[in-house]
């Protein structure tokens, strides 16, 4: 195991490739929970830790369906491996960690239908990264989304004092400042490790 | 049942994407040219016309705390017919559109349409429902492509209309989806309160 390949695959989960500004998955999370920075904190936290186990469990499962040769049923079979998981979580982290369950909330159950989990799965296959590739790509991407949320969410709560056009008011504005955003990542595009 | 009116709101009234704001994702991503909007339009459309139709039939057999589960297995089902369905006759659709195909199934729409209009209605109302829903997001993601296409990359559904050089390189980049969009809506929000101003 190159640490080179696992240090490349983290950087350009966050940065070179970031899953919502880059690869547009998990939009709509972005755009609905990034009013205040806390709940931003909160849902990019949740993402990390399900994406991290997600990519975990699809990998033997995937494994599982390829050695049955039922490499079609995959949409079917990680979707219900992602949804079974965060229903697992949710109960998990009621009985053991009551306090940062009531941190999460209402967004726990919402990360079932988040495009990113599932589609962090679907690139790891695509991709044919291994198990631990597997893991760090989807913690690292992630840990791009929480970078993402944590700056949309604070340039949004500035937002609120501005004074766009009547017709921009409210979403329009938010999707030109992610714009912007994405403008600012496409700068990482070129961004190579030297070795 | 009034199909004029339901078609009505698909479109514009009630448009999935300009309106009620569902279905960004794969909006944002795949309208850089006019035959992936197109085949993603229309691939969504069926499969929300078909799981519409279903889960109506299944509307009194889906117990209650289980129904989102439930939907998500059927729409996955047909999200793989016509994953399957693209590879085999459109290869290039499908290899353009990547993990955006099998991602239909997180599509927040066809689940909105689902759970607010499907588990309440009868098979053909729900069917209608979905396939007037669906030809707007296609109309949402023709018109975007369109303006993508044409500025960012000087073509209109493969056939050059001015030379490359001259073209907004941005615009195809995910900068203009952003942009493209947000504008779209904001034209909607203006649309929209010019019609109420005017009764």
């Amino acid at each position: 195991m190159e640490w080179t390949t696992l240090f490349d695959i983290a950087l350009g989960a966050i940065l070179i490739n970031n899953f919502i500004l880059v690869q547009f998955l998990g939009i709509c999370p972005f755009m609905g929970v990034s009013r205040k920075m806390d709940t931003a904190v909160g849902m990019g936290f949740a993402v990390i830790f399900v994406m991290g186990l997600a990519s975990a469990l699809c990998y033997p499962v995937n494994l599982l369906l390829r050695a049955l040769d039922l490499g079609y049923m995959q949409t079917v079979a990680f979707i219900l491996v992602i949804a079974a998981l965060v229903q697992f979580v949710e109960m998990f982290l009621r009985k053991s960690m009551p306090t940062l369950y009531e941190a999460l909330g209402v967004y726990l159950p919402l990360i079932t239908t988040n495009c990113a989990v599932l589609g962090v799965v679907l690139l790891n296959v695509q991709n044919n990264y291994n198990f631990i590739e597997s893991v760090v790509y989807g913690i690292t991407g992630g840990a791009g989304f929480l970078l993402a949320i944590v700056l949309f969410s604070s340039i949004r709560e500035r937002l609120e004092f501005a004074d766009p056009p009547r017709a921009f008011r409210g979403f329009p504005i938010a999707l030109v400042t992610a714009g912007l955003m994405a403008l600012c990542f496409m700068g990482f595009s070129g961004l190579r490790i030297p070795w | 049942m009034n199909i004029g009116k339901q078609l009505k709101e698909g479109l514009l009234t009630q448009n999935p994407v300009l309106v009620q704001l569902l279905g960004m994702c794969s909006t944002l991503a795949i309208t850089t040219t006019v035959s992936n909007g197109l085949g993603m339009g229309l691939s969504v459309t069926i499969i929300l016309t078909l799981s519409n139709i279903f889960i109506s039939l299944l509307r009194k057999i889906i117990p209650e705390q289980v129904r989102i589960a439930c939907y998500i297995v059927v729409i996955a089902g047909f999200v793989t017919m016509v994953d399957l369905l693209l590879q085999a006759f459109f290869p290039d659709i499908a290899e353009s559109l990547g993990v955006f195909i099998p991602l239909i199934v997180v599509n927040c729409i066809i689940l909105a349409r689902a759970e607010s209009f499907a588990s309440k209605s009868k098979p053909l109302a729900a069917a209608v429902d979905g396939l007037c829903q669906g030809l707007g997001y296609t109309l949402v993601l023709l018109v975007m492509s369109a303006i993508r296409e044409l500025l960012g990359s000087g073509s209109l559904a493969g056939t050059r209309v001015f030379p490359v050089e001259y073209a907004a390189n941005m615009l195809a980049m995910p900068v203009g989806g952003f942009l493209t969009l947000g504008c779209l809506i904001a034209l909607m929000q203006w649309a929209q309160r010019k019609v109420k101003g005017g009764k």
